[in-house]
């Protein structure tokens, strides 16, 4: 049974296609990823909140859907749109097909989409905002409930996505991910992690937990008095979905915590951190998603393979003197990562945690681990 | 890191002929590394024994050398050119092999020559089964159970612990040569003594067996500075169990979970590190149980290789110029990326279409060969296709394999009858069995019977399905709704065209011819669009126009408005359709770029050069069908399309273009059929007085006959329109006539045959020719040393003819020039002839680039299919300077070399049927050493001691005698079977007697086998192969002993023998010998 769908962009264009997973209309900024594997986790990860995703890799749904990639309890992404939807399942792990499982969740797919021109439109016109429906067939209609969308710039959904009351973290990887050596403090106790929930991925919890630390996740919204609290060894700000500019409450909070304990940022965690230092971020034009993109790492000059979601970025430009782009990305030049040496703080742009994508950069959780051991010798 | 300022020279070893496991691949990635290094300002210097590369032009390197591929000829090399560098990497198992045996023998350390790319420890860990074990075990990547035997004793405990089935790999060979898989103790025991006999080092592996896991395989990049980066990521279809080269393969990998891709990846940069490879590419080859994910790591190669041309070509990332750059020091991220210009090299490519791969087989000229597919690999060649989908690509590339399919269709049910059963057995023709029994109820049971994962299957369903709706439809009143655009028919068509569906493919399922389809297409505006392979999923511009079709919106091919030409390529490789007519391919493309053309190239190989994006200015990766390459002109609208350079292929379209409209250039369509129609060929050579054999047109069994009776025995016979030979056969009586008509009948069901005259005792000569339409100018007269009824693919041949005659010689040169013009060839023209006493006849003409162009530009100096390109553009001779036939100064002998000791159970003997995978060039100023370093070159290594083994059939003995008279005077003891040795006792000469294979007492095969003989003359009779011969073939190829059987042959060996005890071999570059260059 084939639903006839529509996707529509604000600047009017509309690329009719196949309807599958949920029924409905639904709306968002459509952005393209050019990952291979990894449509699950994609899906799942909160810092898509609010994002109809293009998937590039033409076949999608093939290995089916498991519980353990998912990196949230719900898709966050508005919308998924791809080339040809596999028809059967075919993995060992695999528990449900990708329609039955949108269709669960209550998302909206459309496939046989020329996405490769979709893609080419967006690279040339920038990210837009976009609706997605099965109900909607007519094209102006539709294009005027993308035009009615909400715009993403100076939007914070880092509060639509985060927790709403602390909790602990205690499941760890499993036997794909890379190993590592566990860490404690010198008195032999584990580190106690407090990490901001800004719309985390659940593989950096298990990363962290990996090497033994105790993770305590707490609300975007935390205090740097709340999170002190706790009494931490290093401080976790995670990635997440939306303008960092307009989550002014947890630059605030940064700025606090600063130089108080070691911290570690990803993502929009990144950029809180750049933001509480006193840099700028400013939005790209249709951003960096995906699995392949070098990264460049200052310190030896060596390239790390690295998973990508943001579609905004620290102005490196604007860094303060004392704070150092650590990692650049050699696409496009663009800020990867920031090192504070005096406030004990560093984070990346991009994903270290994988999830999908390439383990080359698991190395950070142990830098953080080895800053929080440091501390304690002093 | 930038690039090495200690190192100047850089040696280069190729790989030699093309041989199953080892095709034109490392002719594209020799030529890559050639050109990078040089473009950094390196010299190369480089070795290769095969003259039908590109990479062996003496415009690629600074030295060339068209010599063997031994360590004695690399040290004599190595001293003339004093090489500061040694890159081993990118001449296949055979370069990587020599630079190992260079190094051990201390040569590389003597003349400070340093391994760059790949050091020893690595190649050894890498190549080494046991310590690759061992390393892989260290870095805690799984492998396989496993043992190392060196004797059947040691395999038969070994196997206590492993259990069956288990496979059998020797070490040290390509192509998985000696390898096999047994399951029962008798069958070990035959595979473990084959695998001990075919290692060099005497060792073979037992490991557990992984029959029926899926294979993956990653194409990985590593840089001094230890960055890693996986180029392309490749899914066989077929399980484990069946060779990668021999396995339908597609890109990217679709049925991993990114946690057990990005596992893959870990385990891949793992293996690279534990086995030491600091720069460039490798493969590694995965095993996954698809009931719980176990991964095993089965094997990895440090070195370019089959797949990494594949990964190139699929992705748009060249891993063989990249791994040039490497190991000259640079790293990854100082390399720009050719194709988005903006990014670096460090990056993993992503793909936002599907790559199908399927090899090429030959089964039908070798019967008696088994074609179930194993790990041993059989084919040899493959094509590859680019689609949206894989329904796409895997269509276009059934069609580009040009084996006559349309597509993966159910009207191959007319063909096949296959079951459940019969489709468990891998072979190569169970693709298209599965069209004819995969329905909507089974296709789970068939998954399970081929082990194809059940997505491939599911997808092939997919295909079926959409047939079966347009086959629904032929049934209603479609053509009625055609005027609207938006009707359920072309709904339909639109879809079947997004799945790849052939216009044939439509037409023989509503009723339609081809033609009608692609016009009823054309009126509806359902026309391909061509995306560019981008590296990136459209994230960046590309800059480069490599292009594939697809039925989507928005073409990105942008065509220029430039004078442009286009030029079809040759296809799939196959016997008697090589890497020679790439080698022309490209030479034409330069040419007509120099002359300022844009050059447009169509190929669907994606082992050659012609398919680097850097070739032609344009790159259309597309089957060579009419429908594809109609739907290109329409786009691009060349001012000439060129299918002269690539084989039969092309030529095989001329008609159909014309038909089109489409401007051919070179000799005239109606030319090129004249040629092949042998009426008027025939009528053609009677007007111009030419001699030619006598032949006739036979379509029954009573009509070959009475032919056959009219021009006397022997006669050869073969269907029409067939490649190389196929199902030839020389026929000596009526019974054997008879049978070669079933074999023919099969072949080309429907077809005429052909029965020719057989001049016996001739010898062949082959000429190519460049026309101009004015000037008729010979580039090269080549003699074959096998006498008339040898194919002249798989004749040795010499330029010049050491024995032609002045006068013969003028006939040649006379008929060339008759049929050159009578022919209106512009461009190339190939004239076989046959002499016999005071006659010259001619056999074929060819108005198109042959199989020795190249030999003959390599010979000459003269760059022959550039000249023909031109002239095809409008130049003259006059105008390029080619008015009189090159002299040749010296001796330069061509080689073939054969596959069978990769397909066992195959006739050895040399017939009509052409049979060999490659070539080889030997050049001296002396017609022995020529021959035998040709001999060399193609691994037959003459004797200049020891014993020979003579048999020869009585027509023959007298003959012999002088031979056996020769070979004694050298010192040779001579063993001969009863007959021969009568002969050759009757005239004093001392000769030990053997009997025959199977007989009692001491046996040609045992003396053979004991290493008594070191050379083997045997001259059978017409008709079939005797059991006993047959045996002694089968010893000769296992034992590695060379084996003549043609008493011309035999008597250039003993010239070459001579020559060798007279003085060593010499070596000299091409470049030296044509143009005087000092190195």
């Amino acid at each position: 049974m084939t639903r006839p769908a529509l996707l529509a962009l604000e600047d009017g264009a509309v690329w009719p296609g196949v309807g599958f997973g949920a029924v409905g209309t639904t709306t968002g900024e459509i952005v393209f990823n050019t990952s291979l594997t990894g449509y699950q986790e994609i899906l799942t990860d909160p810092s898509y909140h609010g994002q109809i995703i293009i998937m590039t890799q033409p076949h999608i749904g093939n290995v089916g859907c498991t519980p353990e990639d998912n990196e949230s309890d719900r898709v966050w992404a508005a919308g998924l749109i791809v080339r040809s939807l596999s028809p059967v399942v075919s993995n060992w792990r695999a528990v449900q097909s990708l329609p039955d499982y949108l269709a669960e969740r209550g998302v909206i797919a459309l496939a046989d989409v020329n996405t490769r021109a979709l893609v080419r439109h967006i690279r040339t016109h920038g990210a837009m905002r976009a609706a997605l429906s099965t109900e909607i067939l007519d094209e102006d209609e539709l294009v005027a409930v993308a035009r009615a969308a909400r715009d993403m710039n100076g939007l914070d959904l880092a509060g639509e996505v985060t927790c709403a009351e602390p909790y602990h973290w205690h499941e760890s990887q499993e036997w794909w991910a890379p190993t590592a050596a566990k860490h404690a403090a010198a008195d032999g106790r584990p580190f106690h992690v407090v990490a901001y929930d800004f719309g985390m991925k659940r593989n950096i919890l298990r990363k962290l937990t990996f090497r033994g630390c105790q993770v305590t996740v707490v609300p975007a919204t935390a205090t740097a008095q709340e999170v002190m609290a706790y009494n931490p060894d290093g401080i976790f700000l995670s990635n997440g979905p939306g303008d960092p500019a307009a989550v002014t409450y947890a630059i605030d909070a940064v700025r606090d915590l600063l130089g108080q304990k070691p911290i570690f940022g990803i993502c929009l965690g990144h950029q809180i951190l750049g933001l509480a230092l006193g840099a700028q971020t400013y939005k790209l034009k249709f951003g960096h998603r995906g699995g392949n993109q070098p990264v460049q790492v200052a310190a030896h000059g060596g390239v790390q393979i690295s998973s990508h979601n943001h579609g905004f970025a620290v102005d490196a430009s604007t860094l303060p003197p004392d704070v150092i782009n650590s990692h650049i990305n050699l696409n496009d030049g663009c800020c990867e990562g920031l090192v504070a040496p005096q406030q004990r703080a560093f984070s990346v742009q991009y994903h270290p945690e994988s999830s999908p994508g390439p383990h080359d950069s698991d190395e950070l959780f142990d830098r953080f681990l080895q800053m929080m051991a440091d501390e304690g010798e002093q | 890191m930038p690039k090495r300022t200690d190192i100047h020279t850089i040696l280069i070893p190729g790989s030699g002929p093309i041989v199953i496991g080892q095709g034109c691949e490392f002719d594209y990635s020799g030529v890559q590394a050639c050109k990078a290094l040089r473009r950094e300002g390196y010299r190369v210097v480089l070795v290769n024994s095969n003259p039908a590369t590109i990479m062996t032009d003496p415009d690629m390197a600074d030295a060339t050398y068209v010599e063997p591929l031994t360590p004695d000829i690399l040290e004599k090399i190595i001293a003339v050119e004093r090489p500061d560098a040694l890159l081993p990497t990118v001449g296949g198992q055979t370069g990587l092999n020599l630079s190992v045996q260079l190094a051990e023998a201390g040569i590389l350390e003597k003349y400070g020559v340093q391994l760059i790319g790949a050091d020893l420890q690595a190649i050894r860990i890498a190549e080494d089964r046991s310590r690759f074990k061992k390393a892989m075990l260290a870095a805690d990547v799984p492998v396989p159970v496993s043992h190392f035997v060196y004797s059947v004793e040691e395999a038969l405990v070994a196997i206590e612990e492993i259990g069956y089935p288990a496979l059998v790999r020797a070490s040290f060979t390509l192509g998985g040569t000696g390898g096999g898989i047994a399951t029962s103790p008798q069958e070990f025991v035959r595979v473990v003594e084959h695998g001990l006999r075919s290692s060099p080092v005497g060792e073979v592996l037992i490991e557990r067996s992984l029959l029926g896991w899926k294979e993956f395989e990653l194409e990985v990049m590593r840089d001094r500075a230890d960055n890693f980066v996986v180029v392309c990521s490749i899914e066989n279809v077929d399980p484990m169990g069946v060779h990668t080269g021999d396995s339908i393969t597609v890109a990217p990998a679709y049925t991993l979970t990114d946690k057990e891709y990005q596992y893959l990846r870990d385990l891949a940069k793992r293996v690279m590190r534990a086995v030491g490879v600091e720069t460039g590419g490798s493969n590694v080859q995965f095993a996954v149980n698809p009931l719980n994910g176990e991964v095993i790591v089965i094997e990895m190669n440090p070195r370019v290789s089959r797949s990494s041309a594949l990964a190139s070509k699929a992705t748009g990332f060249p891993i063989a110029k990249i791994a040039a750059l490497l190991a000259v020091g640079y790293t990854l991220d100082e390399i720009p990326n050719d194709i988005t210009q903006v990014t670096p090299a460090s990056f993993e490519p992503s793909i936002d279409y599907s790559v199908v791969k399927i090899p090429r087989w030959n089964f039908e000229k070798f019967p008696g060969s088994d074609d179930t597919l194993g790990p041993q690999m059989k084919s040899v060649g493959e094509v590859m296709a680019i689609g949206r989908t894989f329904p796409e690509a895997l269509n276009k590339a059934i069609r580009g394999l040009d084996v006559g399919l349309p597509g993966f269709t159910r009207a191959l049910a007319a063909r096949y009858t296959p079951t459940l059963e019969g489709v468990k057995r891998p072979f190569a023709e169970r693709l298209y069995h599965l069209a004819a029994l995969l329905t909507e109820e089974n296709w789970r049971d068939v998954s399970a019977s081929t082990g194809y994962d059940p997505w491939f299957v599911a997808q092939l369903r997919e295909i079926l399905a959409v047939e079966e709706e347009l086959a629904q439809l032929a049934v209603g009143d479609w053509r009625a709704e055609l005027a609207d655009p938006a009707s359920a028919t072309l709904s339909l068509i639109r879809k079947a065209k997004r799945m790849g569906f052939a216009d044939a493919v439509i037409g023989a399922n509503l009723g339609l011819t081809e033609r009608e389809v692609r016009e009823l297409r054309l009126a509806s505006a359902v026309k391909p669009v061509y995306y560019r392979v981008d590296t990136c999923a459209a994230e960046f511009e590309a800059h480069t126009p490599y292009l594939y079709s697809t039925y989507e919106s928005d073409c990105e091919a942008n065509p220029t408005d430039r004078r442009k030409v286009m030029i079809l390529g040759g296809g799939p490789n196959r016997i008697g359709q090589g890497i020679e007519f790439d080698y022309c391919c490209v030479q034409a493309c330069w040419a007509l770029r120099d002359l300022g053309f844009e050059t447009i190239m169509v190929n669907c190989n994606p082992e050659t050069v012609s398919t680097d994006y850097d070739t032609a200015d344009r790159l259309y990766f597309e089957p060579l069908t009419l429908e594809d390459v109609l739907n290109i002109v329409d786009l691009e609208q060349p001012e000439g399309v060129i299918v002269q350079f690539g084989g039969q292929t092309p030529i095989n379209l001329t008609t159909g273009l014309a038909a089109a409209g489409v401007p051919i250039w070179g000799t005239p369509p109606d030319s090129i059929d004249l040629a092949e129609d042998r009426g008027r060929f025939g009528a053609l050579l009677r007007e111009l007085d030419i001699d030619h054999p006598q032949w006739g047109l036979a379509y029954s069994p009573e009509e070959a006959l009475a032919i056959a009776h009219r021009i006397g025995f022997p006669v050869l016979i073969r269907p029409s329109f067939v490649l190389g030979g196929r199902a030839m056969a020389i026929a000596y009586d009526d019974a054997s006539l008879l049978r070669f008509l079933q074999d023919a009948a099969e072949v080309a069901p429907g077809k005429a045959v052909l029965v020719d005259q057989y001049i016996e005792d001739a010898y062949e000569v082959d000429v190519d020719a460049v026309v101009d339409g004015e000037h008729v100018v010979i580039a090269g007269v080549m003699q074959h040393i096998e006498e008339a009824g040898v194919h002249s693919g798989d004749s040795a041949c010499v330029l010049p003819p050491y024995k032609v005659s002045l006068y013969h010689l003028s006939i040649i040169r006379d008929y060339t020039e008759k049929l050159g013009r009578a022919l209106n060839v512009r461009g190339l023209m190939n004239v076989q002839f046959a002499v016999k006493d005071d006659v010259v006849y001619v056999i074929e003409v060819n108005p198109r680039a042959s199989r020795t162009v190249p030999f003959v530009s390599k010979a000459t100096g003269v760059p022959v299919a550039k000249i023909a390109a031109q002239v095809q553009a409008g130049k003259t001779l006059a105008e390029l300077g080619l008015l009189r036939m090159p002299e040749v100064d010296g001796f330069f002998v061509k080689e073939v070399v054969l596959p069978f000791d990769k397909l066992p159970g195959a006739d050895t003997r040399l017939s009509p049927e052409m049979r060999s995978t490659g070539e080889v060039m030997g050049h001296a100023s002396h017609f022995g050493h020529a021959f035998a370093k040709a001999e060399l070159a193609a691994g037959m290594i003459l004797p200049t001691s020891g014993a020979v083994l003579m048999t020869v059939n009585d027509f023959d003995k007298s003959a012999a005698l002088k031979l056996g008279r020769d070979l004694h005077r050298m010192g040779f003891a001579l063993y001969a079977t009863e007959g021969t040795a009568v002969a050759l006792q009757k005239v004093g000469l001392p000769v030990t007697i053997v009997q025959k294979a199977f007989q009692e007492g001491v046996t040609t095969v045992d003396v053979i086998s004991s290493g008594q003989v070191q050379l083997i003359v045997n001259t059978p009779l017409g008709g079939q192969a005797h059991a006993d011969q047959s045996a002694m073939y089968a010893a000769a190829i296992r034992y590695k002993v060379p084996l003549v059987t043609t008493l011309s042959a035999a008597q250039a060996a003993v010239n070459g023998i001579h020559a060798l005890r007279e003085r060593a071999l010499q070596v000299r570059s091409l470049q030296r010998h044509h143009f005087g260059a000092s190195a």
